[in-house]
């Protein structure tokens, strides 16, 4: 039986078990209005460190080893571990893991990583390859700032447009058996670049490739938006929200019910003075392990399709001029219905 | 190709509609009152000064660096760029934004050591200003020199 559902969907033979997920974050995330469901929050973003890279492969290494215990298991046990960061080469992960001592695969999808590293994993488990694998992403919103965009000190003022990158790291541990919630299906999104070259307005950048990724998955799977309860972009924030709401309406879905946005949801904009939302690779890695994960154990939610969003673009590219392209990636996950470590 | 450049127009424009604009009235009267009062309190340092008995061009100098100086505490004290997000322009545009934006990046690097980081670092916002600056000083002085006498 051919696992290939169409030309950008696969489904697997047999559902893949997220055996257990984890999620620390920083301060702001822990007292915005997810703050209850994540399981460590850090009062000091420097994690004691003297630089906010170090910083970031602090929260890489301590999420990556609550993780293993909520699973149970030991880093033996593990035959992959696939994550990625912001960082140039991806340095908050890598300093992160390298004390695992786990076969690596690092990734790179900007802020879609934790949809890269969950479809990945997956394709890993179910062809056979691996029976254990670990799986996330972080980002730290000073460093991310520094290497991407002004120093911290500087006194300017941020467009409304602009998101605010979400500090923490989101994990998972994907099983080929087991109780937990269920990855059946994985849409591959492809790079759509609609010539937005404002870094300030990424939620714009990346709402196409949301909207191409969502039309692929209904297309190729005779799905509709209201088989889902809930569908989940990862960082597009308001802005980005929006136009995809307007884009699928063109369309001719309906995305005006159960369509969510993890950076709308990770931050009070009103309280916490987050413009348009969160974003960075932690924003739907975070939101997902420390909110949806639970609620998809309990039967809260039955289906739910998860879409990492990542602009891909460099400090460099946006100083060029270049455009911003952006890639989506979806990953159906279904109700375990059991028992949730 | 030709498709393609009308469905970007198309969704830049669907972009600029959806996206907030930011508060420019608001923003406008804060820089005016606050870029104001910097000036003003300028004003007065220039006077206290004068009053001391300091001389006109040496009370000028001590002046810019007094300004210099309170920016450069209150960036390193984390206060500036919160007076930044309210006074924007304000704040940015008299020499206070100019000592904000060299000691800002010297703070930010300086775990990178003396060299590699605060040193390489420091006039990485600043630096455009200071060339550019130079150039058009050098232009403006030969117009100057062949026009203005």
């Amino acid at each position: 039986m051919t696992k290939r559902v169409g030309r950008q969907t696969v489904a697997f033979s047999k559902p893949i078990v997220i055996r257990a997920a984890a999620s620390t974050v920083g301060k702001k995330e822990g007292e915005g209005p997810l703050g209850k469901y994540f399981d460590e929050i850090a009062e000091d973003s420097m994690m004691g460190e003297d630089s906010w890279e170090k910083a970031e492969s602090c929260f890489v290494a301590e999420n990556m080893a609550l993780v293993l215990k909520k699973a149970g298991l030991s880093h033996e046990d593990i035959q992959y571990v696939l994550c990625g960061d912001l960082l140039n080469q991806c340095i908050g992960t890598t300093f992160g893991v390298k004390d695992l001592h786990i076969p690596f695969l690092g990734l790179f999808g900007a802020c879609s990583t934790m949809g890269e590293a969950m479809s990945v994993g997956a394709m890993l488990i179910d062809g056979g390859f691996a029976e254990y694998i670990l799986g996330g992403a972080s980002s730290h919103f000073c460093a991310a700032e520094k290497q991407f965009r002004f120093p911290l000190p500087l006194g300017i003022q941020r467009p409304q447009s602009a998101t605010r990158t979400v500090t923490g790291d989101g994990a998972v541990v994907l099983a080929k058996e087991g109780e937990g919630p269920q990855i059946t299906m994985v849409t591959t999104g492809k790079i759509i670049d609609m010539g937005i070259t404002d870094a300030q307005n990424m939620g714009a950048a990346m709402a196409p490739a949301a909207v191409d990724l969502l039309l692929a998955h209904f297309k190729e799977t005779g799905r509709t938006p209201q088989d889902y309860d809930v569908i989940a972009t990862g960082d597009l924030g308001y802005v980005g929200h929006q136009l995809v709401v307007e884009l699928m309406e063109k369309e001719g879905y309906d995305m005006s019910e159960n369509y969510t946005d993890c950076g709308i949801l990770i931050f009070d904009r009103e309280t916490q003075d987050t413009h348009s939302g969160g974003s960075g690779c932690a924003c739907s890695a975070v939101t997902f392990c420390g909110y949806f994960y639970p609620k998809l154990c309990s039967g809260e939610i039955n289906r739910m399709l998860f879409i990492p969003t990542g602009a891909l673009l460099s400090a460099d590219s946006a100083v060029l001029g270049l455009t911003i392209p952006a890639v989506a990636h979806g990953v159906v996950i279904e109700s375990g219905k059991g028992s949730c470590k | 190709m030709r498709t393609d450049e009308q469905a970007q127009k198309k969704y830049a424009a669907m972009v600029e509609k959806a996206s907030p604009k930011s508060p420019m009235a608001k923003n406008c009267l804060m820089a005016f009152l606050s870029g104001g009062f910097i000036c003003a309190f300028g004003q007065f340092l220039q006077d206290s000064y004068l009053s001391f008995g300091i001389e006109y061009e040496n009370a000028l100098l001590l002046v810019s660096i007094s300004l210099i100086l309170i920016s450069a505490v209150l960036t390193a004290a984390g206060i500036y760029s919160k007076l930044g997000k309210y006074c924007g322009a304000g704040t940015e545009v008299p020499i206070t934004g100019f000592a904000n934006s060299v000691v800002s990046p010297a703070i930010e690097y300086r775990n990178a050591g003396l060299i590699m980081g605060m040193g390489a670092k420091m006039f990485v916002i600043a630096g455009p200003v200071i060339v550019y600056g130079t150039l058009t000083s050098v232009v403006v002085g030969i117009c100057y020199y062949f026009l203005g006498r």
